[in-house]
């Protein structure tokens, strides 16, 4: 009653109800699962995973949803299916125990029976009617319901009895799984679509070079609006996992913070902050420019900020770079063993590209990094051509940038133009693109890092020589001579020759002061000299005026004495005594 | 008519003419399992019981088994088809299913009758 309810309260919005299949990410490609109290047609070739999808969706809907179901097996009995859903950690036996899960093995050996005259399938229907009231069952799977047209040789019968199994089924109101063997022309072999038409989702299983995928396809789905695209998925030690795509598109949220690149020089290259969290890096080079050390220096800034950083390695083994990177003074193994740190190494041509996808997702929905680093992806191409690889990753980089995920991909190059030649091509899929060079000038080899772009940041556009010492990576100012840029020991060089040339510059520039101050103090010794010779001078001066002065005075002295000797006029103060006083008269 | 309910039925006409036989003793037990009564239950134990009065005579025994009211006893024979005759003995077991209208095919499916 409860899911009746559930479901008319989504009908106007979501169309039908769903029920939840626990596959992951199958519900995310449906829209919310499969058709609530519907049957499900699930089809496929031999070998592709129909039996384990069937039954995990009922492992699924017993453990998560509450709903019990039952498992009408035509081709194996209760036991095989048990032991072979036991490698996925499915445990049958305790779930029937539990009553969750009822498995019912039908089988019909068609040399036991004989057809005379008219009959129906009632006894299908009232096993299946017991089974379900038994543990009172939402779910049911009849797996594969096609073996009937091998032990039954009355196809109208049938296919009529299908037609009213399934209707049966919808009176029910179990949300039924019913798979079936594909067909050549049709998708199914026996045109079960005809009756089971409401979803049908196709399993596929494909080689291609020897390597072989899983794929998924929602054919049609009645009702709701779905993905219609092929889906990889793998069956792995938790069951059938899909790609979950549920954001597949452009719409996600970006985030404005900005997160350290580990490598102080570089963060200041990258407008003084950094990358974009959740944004998408690569770093491509050449052979030995120092990818994976500056990949493994981003890992280790994550890990310093606390935050979870999952590494997929396919050249290195995990302790091999846990020890070569011990050598930059980055201690992967400690931040490891802290549970910050997973490293996912193998090669890249054990498993088909898909499974490499999936693997990501898988490990990243169970790990929750913030930060993934994926060293390199290049190899990837080594599985899957360049469209596949660039699909593959767009839809990856989605995932993780709609989840905040920030990623770090390195990529090999073959040297040349970087936009040819970075790989798999994936240049318009990165926010950021780190450029690795190994630059060769007078016999030896250095490394340069420039960036090639960033979106939505100002960005150094110049190179810097790249350096990997004991204690990490540094980054060095690349000085221009002559329009050459100089690296390595023509950089050595070039800095001793601007050395010597600043020591030869301080040493003049002493020797122009000390001389200046030599000729401030002979300045200023002159300047006394003359100062001394002025006030002798003055002395001389004030002497002469003083001695001259008292002999005026004398001689006046001695004129006056003479003139009152000779009862002369006075002489009047002034000397001026040739003027005639009637000169004054004539006024 | 009605149908029992698993009960053993030999005739009695049929057990006169089995005293008379030596070169087949085999008891065949048999089980129709039916689904209520239908016309097609009804006609398919009609059928038997008459095959089984001309052929096996006083040497077999039928049970009915309704499935409405047994549910669970259709896994142990595998029961899909209604009506579904076993043999359960004499082995290995065979099964007719369907109204067991044609004798020919019931003969030839309970190895009474070769199947040339």
């Amino acid at each position: 009653m409860a899911d009746k309810k559930a479901g008319k309260a989504r009908y106007s919005r979501a169309g039908i109800p769903k029920c939840p299949s626990g596959i992951r990410g199958l519900d995310e490609i449906t829209g919310g699962g499969l058709p609530r109290g519907r049957p499900t047609l699930v089809a496929g070739s031999a070998g592709c995973g129909k039996t384990l999808f069937a039954m995990e969706f009922l492992v699924r809907g017993a453990l998560e949803q509450g709903e019990p179901g039952v498992f009408v097996a035509f081709e194996e009995n209760a036991l095989d299916l048990a032991q072979n859903v036991a490698s996925l950690g499915f445990d049958l036996a305790d779930l029937a125990a539990r009553k969750k899960l009822l498995v019912d093995y039908v089988s019909i050996e068609r040399n036991e029976i004989q057809e005379t005259g008219e009959y129906d399938l009632e006894g299908l229907f009232i096993r299946l009617g017991h089974a379900i009231d038994s543990i009172g069952a939402k779910r049911v799977v009849l797996d594969t319901i096609e073996s009937l047209f091998a032990g039954l040789s009355n196809e109208a019968i049938l296919r009529s009895e299908l037609r009213r199994l399934f209707r049966w089924l919808k009176e029910k109101g179990v949300t039924a799984v019913i798979t079936a063997e594909r067909g050549v022309n049709t998708i199914t072999r026996h045109g079960l679509e005809e009756y089971v038409a409401d979803c049908v989702i196709m399993l596929d299983h494909r080689v291609t070079e020897q390597i072989s995928t899983r794929r998924a396809r929602v054919v049609k789905y009645r009702g709701t609006r779905h993905e219609t695209n092929e889906f990889p998925f793998l069956i792995g030690d938790h069951g059938i996992f899909l790609v979950p795509v549920t954001s597949m598109g452009l719409d996600y949220e970006v985030s404005t913070t900005r997160i350290s690149t580990g490598i102080p020089r570089l963060d200041t290259m990258l407008g003084g902050k950094g990358y974009y969290r959740g944004s998408s890096v690569l770093v491509t080079g050449t052979p030995g420019t120092g990818k994976t050390s500056v990949a493994s220096t981003f890992a280790d800034a994550a890990c310093r900020r606390g935050e979870r950083c999952l590494y997929i390695a396919f050249e290195e083994g995990r302790e091999q770079i846990f020890r070569n990177m011990r050598s930059i003074g980055i201690d992967l193994g400690g931040w490891a063993a802290k549970g910050l740190l997973r490293v996912h190494a193998g090669r890249s041509t054990v498993v088909g590209l898909e499974t490499h996808i999936l693997t990501m997702h898988r490990l990243s929905d169970e790990f929750k990094p913030k930060v993934v680093v994926i060293d390199p992806i290049s190899n990837l191409t080594e599985v899957g051509n360049q469209v596949d690889v660039k699909a593959m990753l767009s839809r990856l980089i989605d995932h993780f940038k709609s989840n905040g995920v920030t990623t770090f991909f390195s990529s090999l190059v073959s040297g040349g133009a970087p936009e040819e030649s970075s790989g798999v091509g994936i240049s318009s899929l990165m926010d950021t693109w780190l450029q690795l060079e190994d630059i060769e000038k007078s016999g030896e080899h250095n490394r340069g890092l420039f960036i090639l772009k960033s979106r939505g940041m100002a960005h150094s556009n110049q190179i810097r020589e790249f350096l990997l010492t004991d204690r990490g990576i540094d980054l060095l100012d690349v000085p221009v001579s002559s329009g050459e840029v100089l690296m390595g020991s023509t950089r050595v060089a070039m800095e001793r020759r601007g050395m010597e040339e600043d020591r030869q510059g301080r040493v003049e520039i002493d020797r122009k002061k000390r001389m200046f101050e030599l000729k401030r103090r002979e300045k200023v010794a002159r300047v006394d000299s003359i100062e001394t010779g002025f006030l002798a001078e003055a002395e001389d001066f004030k002497e002469y005026l003083r001695t001259e002065t008292n002999r005026q005075e004398a001689a006046r002295k001695t004129r006056s004495a003479l003139g009152r000797a000779r009862k002369a006029d006075p002489v009047r103060a002034g000397g001026n005594a040739k003027k005639p006083a009637s000169s004054r008269g004539r006024r | 008519m009605s149908l029992g309910t698993g009960k053993t039925r030999k005739g009695t006409a049929a057990r006169k003419k089995a005293a008379g036989r030596t070169q087949t003793e085999t008891e065949f037990e048999l089980r129709l399992y039916v689904a209520g009564q239908t016309s097609r239950s009804l006609a398919a134990f009609a059928n038997l019981k008459k095959i089984c009065e001309e052929h096996l005579a006083g040497r077999y025994r039928i049970e009915v088994i309704d499935l409405i009211k047994n549910p669970q006893l259709a896994q142990g024979d595998q029961i899909l088809a209604i009506p579904t005759l076993v043999r359960k003995l004499p082995e290995p077991i065979k099964k007719i299913i369907g109204d067991l209208s044609d004798t020919l095919r019931v003969l030839v499916g309970l190895d009474i009758r070769p199947a040339s």
